[in-house]
């Protein structure tokens, strides 16, 4: 059998890459499928648990975590596509201006 | 046995994928990498019997979701990242600091005690009359609240997403 820990190791190494990923990443758009690596690892936890309890909570919680995700996305990659109109770049470090 | 095997298939698929995004430098790459990972995410779903996890795993996370990222993708003809003197600094304190926090999670959740469940392969327990049932029961008003979270989204995106001059 799987013990619950090989899931939450699992879990706690794909959300790890997703912050390094955050941290190092330079192009927006990486950076962005960095935080649903993240999303994704809590899902995992979310599931893994609610297997351990025999619960179905955290199924729940994880639609509810992906109708977010999705909202997220669609925003998110709308900003992308607005910032990316005024300055032509999609590298962070040259969008460092609130103002044009 | 199967599903130790399964297990470690679907979670070197998982670990593969998270490096392979980071290791990649052009963006499409890293995207395909991702959904990689989400559907080895939803084969480990389902071999916790989360039958509708995975399922909306498959649909939403590496269909519509990642369908929308390499459609941005190519539509602003995203290129190899360029590396800046910011990003040096960030690989060489956010490596080591990761790799502390990566080897003290799974440090600590090795020590914990945990009991194991066992779940046969086949045995589902999350499918999607039960999802149902708990969703419009006891988390109804939380079902209804993220239909306007949705339908803000959309209005959000076609606002953000219009031209300035039309």
């Amino acid at each position: 059998m799987i013990p619950l820990s090989y899931y939450l190791v699992l879990s706690a190494f794909l959300f790890i890459c997703g912050v390094l990923g955050f941290l190092i990443k330079r192009n927006i758009i990486t950076i962005f499928m960095s935080i649903e690596l993240m999303l994704n690892a809590v899902n995992l936890t979310f599931v893994a648990y609610a297997t351990e309890l025999k619960s179905l909570s955290g199924h729940i919680f994880v639609f509810f975590v992906m109708v977010v995700a999705a909202a997220e996305s669609a925003v998110g990659l709308g900003i992308i596509i607005a910032v990316f109109r005024s300055r032509e770049t999609l590298n962070v470090d040259r969008v460092n201006l609130l103002k044009l | 046995m199967l599903h130790e095997i399964l297990f470690f298939f679907f979670a070197a698929g998982c670990v593969a994928g998270a490096i392979n995004l980071l290791a990649q430098k052009h963006p499409i790459n890293s995207a395909l990498s991702l959904i990689v990972v989400m559907a080895s995410l939803a084969g480990l779903f389902l071999l916790m019997g989360a039958e509708f996890v995975g399922a909306i795993q498959v649909i939403i996370y590496a269909g519509a979701i990642m369908v929308l990222f390499v459609f941005v993708i190519m539509l602003l003809n995203a290129g190899i990242e360029e590396h800046t003197k910011g990003s040096k600094i960030a690989i060489i304190l956010g490596v080591p600091g990761a790799a502390v926090v990566a080897t003290l999670i799974t440090w600590i959740l090795l020590r914990t005690e945990t009991s194991n469940t066992p779940i046969s392969i086949g045995q589902l327990h999350g499918t999607g009359a039960d999802i149902g049932r708990l969703l419009f029961g006891p988390f109804l008003l939380p079902f209804e609240v993220t239909s306007v979270l949705v339908l803000i989204a959309i209005m959000g995106a076609v606002v953000l997403a219009r031209r300035e001059d039309a």
